[in-house]
């Protein structure tokens, strides 16, 4: 189908962006790389008034090193996380979930920002987000950047807690040192589908076992969820298979999965402490 | 209407645009450029995968006013002089369609992986191709066409004639 009728913008800089999103009202939408956001139009599940097309905002591509963390701008392309150095060697989990998303073309266009802002449970990257306890940094015309932490940006199923005249202009993810693996396992019966399941994961173990676990599921509740009490009865624990299983055991509690034509809640609470397990060996392993 | 300034297949276009329009609807209803076909409404199928700036897009969602300014490729810009290009002789070698609506977008999208990997191995091609449906060949074929493509593409004509 064709799209309703809309207003475009196409700003080349944060502040001609913020002030094109202010002045076009309640009703206008950010476009990012469109990959969900087109299909919505195109099904007349989104109508916008206006859409403010981030497209030629240079400035939202960058990625930064900033010491102790990445900054990673929210028009950084997927494509383009993936194979950035400073992502690979300071956040290999997101280049890792990153690689699992969508397809090549997909990725060409489509945004690290635009996956978090659509706050999709089924998205691979807010559970990532999560995980590292990224922290997400919004602009406005009028009251300028304020700064949250990943818990508190995912509001709500795909509701995040951007206002509508924000822009996400990117994340702060703090660098992983020595002595943590990590792992992105996720749970699909398709080329190029999305998640039934799947689990972040970051170990970090010391001398006496696991020092500190970090365990956040995709597409168990409405929002991302952290696993705590996976993360909890891990800590100080011998860092073997036997360990991972038994405290895997515990990853759908707290949670409330969907139902729906890919699986049952049953199925996906099954799942998750399946794919927790799986995970956490293979990050303890890395 | 927005004006735009777009080089498809080597041949600049200028036009005014509405904000909305798709590029694979301006390539097609207004450049009469069929050979991208659409085959969804949801971004699934790669049906309609031109390159865009030299990389894998699916046309269905880009609008036309973001392809302003820039080059965009279908299959219509592949042979030269009514020579295949040697994905496509492959793919008609290897029998690699049968109804042939996801061909277009089939050859787009090996075309930007062999620009990034000049010899794949079969299970880098399945996961170049995995946003690009066929409904008809099982992929066998397919799969097949491009590591012939791709080892052709490799080698100049000369050599391939001594070796071969
Ligand atoms: C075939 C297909 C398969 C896919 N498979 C997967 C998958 O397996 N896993 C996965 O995680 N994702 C998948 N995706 C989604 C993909 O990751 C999208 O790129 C992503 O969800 C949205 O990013 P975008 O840049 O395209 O955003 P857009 O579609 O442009 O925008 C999405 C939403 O976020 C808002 N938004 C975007 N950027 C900003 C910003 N900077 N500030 C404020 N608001 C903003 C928009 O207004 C819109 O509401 C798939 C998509 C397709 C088409
Ligand atoms: S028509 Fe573009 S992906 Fe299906
Ligand atoms: S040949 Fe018919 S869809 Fe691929």
């Amino acid at each position: 189908m064709i799209p309703a009728a809309f207003d475009y913008a196409r700003p080349t800089t944060v502040e001609e962006a913020c002030a094109a999103l202010a002045d076009a009202g309640e009703d206008a939408k950010v476009l990012a790389g469109g990959q969900s956001l087109m299909p919505l139009l195109r099904l007349r599940l989104a109508y916008p008034d206006a859409l403010i097309d981030l497209d030629r905002v240079e400035a939202l591509r960058e990625i930064r090193d900033e010491g102790d963390a990445l900054f990673i701008g929210a028009m950084a392309t997927h494509h383009q996380v993936m194979r950035d150095p400073l992502v690979r060697e300071h956040a290999p989990l997101i280049a890792k979930a990153t690689a699992t998303v969508a397809d090549p073309a997909v990725r060409h266009r489509g945004t690290f920002g635009g996956a978090l802002a659509h706050a999709d449970p089924a998205g691979d990257l807010p559970a990532v987000a999560l995980a590292l306890d990224a922290e997400f940094a919004a602009v406005s015309a009028e009251r300028g950047e304020r700064r949250m932490p990943a818990a508190e940006f995912f509001v709500d199923w795909m509701t995040s807690a951007l206002e509508p005249d924000e822009i996400l202009v990117g994340v702060r993810v703090p660098k992983l040192g020595a002595g943590w693996g990590v792992h992105y396992e996720k749970f699909h019966r398709t080329a190029q589908a999305w998640a039934i399941v799947g689990v972040a994961c970051a170990v970090r173990r010391g001398q006496d076992g696991v020092e500190e676990a970090r365990v956040a599921l995709t597409n168990m509740g409405p929002t991302p969820v952290r696993a705590t009490e996976v993360e909890r009865s891990l800590q100080g624990r011998a860092a073997s298979e036997d360990a991972f299983k038994e405290a895997a055991q515990r990853a759908a509690e707290g949670t409330s999965p969907p139902g729906d034509l890919h699986g049952s809640s049953e199925y996906r609470a099954h799942l998750a402490r399946v794919l927790t397990a799986r995970a956490l060996t293979a990050a303890a392993a890395g | 209407m927005t004006r735009v300034r777009v080089e498809v297949d080597g041949v600049t276009y200028e036009d005014d645009v509405e904000p909305r329009l798709l590029l694979v609807h301006y390539l097609r209803d207004r450049l009469g450029k069929v050979g991208t076909p659409i085959g969804c409404d949801t971004t699934n199928c790669g049906a309609c995968t031109v390159l865009l700036d030299g990389v894998s897009v699916k046309s269905c969602s880009v609008l036309a006013v973001q392809a302003d300014g820039r080059q965009v490729t279908t299959v219509e810009g592949l042979g030269i002089d009514g020579t295949l290009h040697p994905l496509q002789r492959a793919f008609h070698e290897e029998h690699a369609l049968q109804c042939g609506f996801c061909t277009p977008g089939m050859i787009m999208a090996a075309l930007d992986l062999l620009r990034e990997n000049a010899a794949p191995s079969d299970e880098e091609i399945r996961e170049g191709l995995e946003g690009n449906l066929c409904r008809c060949t099982g992929y066998q074929n397919i799969v097949r066409a491009v590591r012939r493509a791709a080892r052709e593409m490799r080698t100049p004509a000369q050599e391939r004639e001594v070796t071969s």
